[in-house]
């Protein structure tokens, strides 16, 4: 540390980053002029969600997750699975997110098989080509995989594995990626992903359903949609045969930033606004995990209910 | 493929059962939503084997339901059996037996379109298509027009057209199977399935079913024949964004006209009637067989708003022999140097900077493009210029970096490289930094024009290097990408496949940079991790600009390329008449970006569309800057020029 001292010493005084122009009037013209950075040094103040919830971690993810078989079905069809790593200290690694949602489809045990299978083989493919290159030297000679290329990897190899071992099930998909504060999302059906900044609550997919078509060209409402007969249909899962089509979205997270994956089991029971003051109540995302759940059990709690709350660190 | 995923238990009735002492069930033809639908023998012909079909709806409605429901079924049953065309099968009998209602009906022996086209290995014949879409124009059209029996119109619409549900007989005619009978008693579904029911019009989801519905699924079911693409498990709706002529080139455009015309999402806008869509499709016929020499797709057929639906078509590349809004550009005011201007200027104190290939720094005055001042170097500057603090810094081939006083062109010093210096600088922290052919990194005292220090890289430098409060960023010519700290030190690296001319641009804690191997790549700054690539078809040299979630980048293959930064995927191109190496600049909602082709392109950044065209004398790879609404860039053609954006 000290000689970085030394070296900051040498290009003192700091002052802020000045484009190589003389002033605002260059700036947009230059063709690869730098974009001001978002002040990576602030911290956002601890009521910036305006929750209870405690500032967040200075250096790793904080996680909450829930999983519940409902009030109506016999079984489980959905399948979390989050994976977190560190490393801190000389040379600390970007801290690594892997977390998943996958809601199985295919009546008995057809549909838990096919989300657990593609839970399972995304992790396998998607982690062993990123750990190698996490893990290495930093400086080094690293080759590190692209990061959507492995995503869309991990869920390519998925639908193989429920098309070979499932081939009557199939599963929907939401698969999120993080490496330091870069977000890479694989999307497939109708579980969803959000991101929820203050009181920002921004839907990150959308959903391969007959009724979300349909409420784009205008035909049905809202309102009509969370109720049409058929708002259960998808045009779009994995384990379907070959050429599956991914939603591929990438995104850099701010400090503090909360990312909130779940099953169609809370969504369509728990509007968003009560999604976002169940946060705003909760002491932990733990909690407030806890109180999605039963929030969609009290709603009737037809289907299974699965929910994983990331928060960025701060 | 199995589009739906609910199992269907098995309550088929088995090889041998009699119904009625008369059907003889021989097996199972399809397992429909309701019931099964079976071959039977008609035993009542002893002596000759008369087959039937025989339908089966299993009625689950409760006991008091059931009544109204059996009564339903025999009124439609009626209405069936009164109906008398080619295409639609024979009713013979219909009894209800337990908890089923059975309808008997003519037995067709053929094969259905679904199979039919999932059989065969290659595209239909359009002649084909075009026969049995005649045909079914024709049964719609009696269905539609459907009478009682004191004359009171009772349209019939079949609402469930789809391949599976037409039959091509032994006589390679259409006959419509299936009749939604059942569909009026089908349970609400449970749970998440996939699938779509694919043909149906948007509208019927909203419960309204009209004669325009079977036009749409009529339209709906030709595309799926002619392009092996099926509905039911492509995005609902999404025809209009797979015109048929682009899975099938071989269709002419007529067909994907009345397609297209037929499978418009308002109802108002498809044929007013089946009768309507049939004269179109026989007046295609016409054509088709009476001019066999004419090329397909190159007459226009007078349908009234048939070209409406195709323009709903358009692919979202654009071309620069689109006419431009604004055709006639005019510069504000050219400056001619004395050789040919290949690095881009730069705007600072009401002053445009450029070097030239004349080895000359110029100063002109950004208003009227007046000489002020000119600097002579002793090499060609094929770089831009910074300015900084009244000072401009110029890269040359001389070896040289030179810091020039911006107001009157006077040296304050130089600073030598071991190799000619080819690309531009950045100062920041007190500092230029700059690449030479030496393959060093160059960081240079502002104020003393010493050197800080230097890092080496693996071949050339030739971009202009990105810089933060703490790192830098830069590509050399084999490929390697670093990113370095302030003093020198190398954080991470990265490969592209061949070299990094482009010169990266810094946005939200990413990098993108192009390389000589087609690529655009999404770096994370903090970590050296790829976040996604895009592939050109040729090297770039092109520098991106970003506006709100568009990258900008041009590339040799004459395309300038704008990419979803979130998604690493392409939003549009627009196709120039020659190589896009110059990079684009970006100013309220338009880039503006030169070409080897010797224009200067200002186009929209929302659609890709042309908004006007300047052409200079000489390729341009120049890079423009725009400074109070004006467009600064250079020419081979030895000018600097002055247009109005």
């Amino acid at each position: 540390m000290v000689v970085v001292e030394f070296f900051k010493n040498l290009f003192r005084p700091k002052e802020p980053l000045a484009a190589p122009g003389v002033g605002s009037a260059v700036r947009p013209s230059d063709p690869d002029a730098t974009v001001p950075l978002p002040d990576l040094g602030s911290r956002p103040s601890p009521d910036s969600l305006k929750s209870k919830l405690p500032p967040p971690s200075r250096s790793r993810f904080t996680v909450g997750t829930a999983q519940d078989v409902g009030m109506v079905r016999p079984h489980n069809e959905d399948v979390l699975l989050t994976f977190t790593g560190e490393l801190n200290g000389l040379e600390p690694m970007p801290n690594l997110g892997l977390f998943i949602v996958a809601d199985g489809m295919g009546g008995h045990s057809l549909g838990e098989r096919a989300s657990a299978l593609a839970a399972r083989s995304i992790a396998q493919v998607a982690l062993q080509q990123i750990l190698p290159s996490l893990l290495a030297d930093p400086a080094g000679d690293v080759e590190r995989p692209l990061l959507t290329e492995v995503m869309e990897s991990a869920v390519a190899a998925a639908n193989r594995t429920v098309v070979a071992g499932v081939p009557e099930g199939g599963t929907t998909l939401t698969s999120a990626l993080i490496i330091g504060d870069q977000l890479v999302l694989c999307h497939v059906g109708d579980t969803r992903g959000y991101l929820i900044t203050d009181n920002h609550f921004e839907q990150l997919t959308r959903d391969h359903s007959l009724v979300q078509r349909l409420k784009e060209l205008g035909q049905i409402t809202d309102d009509e949609a969370a109720v049409h007969p058929q708002r259960s249909v998808l045009y779009r899962a994995v384990g379907q045969g070959d050429g599956l089509e991914v939603d591929v979205i990438s995104r850099r997270l701010t400090p503090g930033t909360l990312l909130l994956i779940c099953s169609d089991g809370l969504w369509s029971l728990v509007p968003d606004t009560l999604l976002l003051e169940i946060i705003r109540q909760a002491t932990s995302l733990q909690a407030a995990c806890d109180a999605m759940v039963k929030a969609a059990n009290d709603a009737g709690g037809p289907d299974n209910i699965t929910v994983v709350i990331v928060q960025m660190p701060g | 493929m199995s589009t739906r995923m609910q199992g269907q238990g098995d309550s088929s009735l088995k090889p041998g059962a009699v119904l009625q002492n008369r059907y003889s069930i021989i097996r199972v033809l399809g397992v429909g939503g309701m019931g099964s639908v079976y071959q039977a023998r008609d035993l009542r012909f002893p002596n000759a084997t008369k087959f039937v079909a025989v339908k089966e709806i299993i009625n689950i409605a409760d006991p008091s339901m059931r009544e109204m429901v059996v009564r339903i079924f025999e009124r439609e049953a009626n209405t069936l059996a009164s109906l008398d065309h080619p295409a639609i099968p024979k009713i013979y009998d219909y009894f209800n037996q337990g908890d089923r209602s059975f309808l008997v009906m003519e037995f067709i022996d053929g094969k259905d379109l679904e199979t039919y086209v999932n059989d065969s290995s290659e595209m239909l014949n359009e002649e084909h298509v075009v026969e049995w879409a005649i045909e079914l124009c024709d049964v719609l059209s009696y269905l539609h027009n459907h009478k009682t029996k004191d004359s009171q119109a009772e349209p019939i619409i079949f609402r469930d057209l789809k391949p599976s549900n037409l039959m091509l007989d032994q006589h390679g005619s259409i006959r419509l199977i299936d009749f939604g009978i059942a569909r009026n008693y089908q349970a609400g579904q449970k749970g998440t399935m996939i699938g779509t029911e694919g043909y149906s019009p948007p509208e019927q989801y909203r419960g309204e079913s009209s004669p325009a519905g079977d036009i749409y699924a009529l339209g709906a079911t030709l595309h799926h024949l002619l392009t092996k693409q099926d509905p039911r498990i492509e995005p609902p709706f999404s025809f209009s964004e797979r015109p048929v002529r682009k899975a099938n080139p071989n269709v002419s455009m007529e067909l994907e006209a009345i397609i297209n015309t037929a499978l418009n999402y308002n109802p108002a806008d498809r044929f007013p009637n089946a009768q309507a869509m049939k004269e179109a499709l026989v007046a295609l016929r016409r054509r088709s067989s009476g001019m066999l020499s004419r090329p397909l797709g190159t007459g226009r057929l007078d349908l009234g708003n048939l070209g409406k639906a195709g323009e709903s078509t358009a692919s979202p590349t654009t071309s620069a022999s689109a006419t431009p809004a604004r055709a006639e550009v005019t510069p504000l005011w050219v400056f001619k140097c004395e050789d040919e201007v290949r690095g881009s200027p730069v705007v600072g104190n009401g002053l445009v900077f450029v070097g030239a290939y004349d080895n000359n720094l110029y100063a002109v005055t950004a208003a009227d493009g007046k000489l002020l001042w000119k600097y002579a170097t002793d090499g060609g500057l094929p770089g831009s210029p910074a300015i900084h603090q009244d000072i401009v810094y110029i890269g040359s081939e001389d070896r040289r970096l030179h810091a020039v006083s911006a107001k009157a062109g006077k040296l304050q010093w130089t600073y030598y490289a071991d190799a000619p210096i080819r690309s531009s600088p950045r100062v920041a922290e007190n500092h230029v930094f700059i690449g030479a052919d030496d393959h060093y990194l160059h960081a240079v005292n502002t104020a003393t024009g010493r050197k800080a220090w230097r890092f080496q890289a693996n071949d050339a430098v030739r971009c202009r290097p990105a810089v933060t409060n703490d790192r830098l960023f830069f590509g050399c010519e084999s490929g390697e990408f670093y990113a370095i700290d302030l003093r020198g030190e190398r954080k991470w690296h990265f490969k592209a496949k061949r070299g990094i001319t482009s010169s990266p641009l810094l946005a939200n804690n990413t990098l993108y940079v192009g390389s000589l191997d087609g690529m655009v790549y999404a770096l994370d700054a903090s970590s050296g991790w790829t976040i996604w690539r895009f592939r050109t078809n040729k090297p770039i040299l092109s520098s991106p600009a970003i506006d709100g979630n568009l990258l900008l980048i041009g590339s040799a293959d004459n395309y300038l390329y704008a990419v979803d930064v979130r998604t690493g995927r392409e939003a549009w191109k627009f196709q120039a008449e020659g190589q896009l190496n110059s990079s684009p600049a970006v100013g309220k909602g338009v880039v503006y970006i030169g070409s080897v082709d010797g224009s200067v392109y200002a186009i929209e950044t929302a659609n890709g569309k042309l908004r006007w065209r300047f052409k200079s004398g000489g390729p341009v790879t120049s890079s423009p800057t725009l400074a109070n609404d004006i467009v600064y860039i250079g020419s081979f053609d030895h000018c600097l020029y002055a247009l109005t954006a």
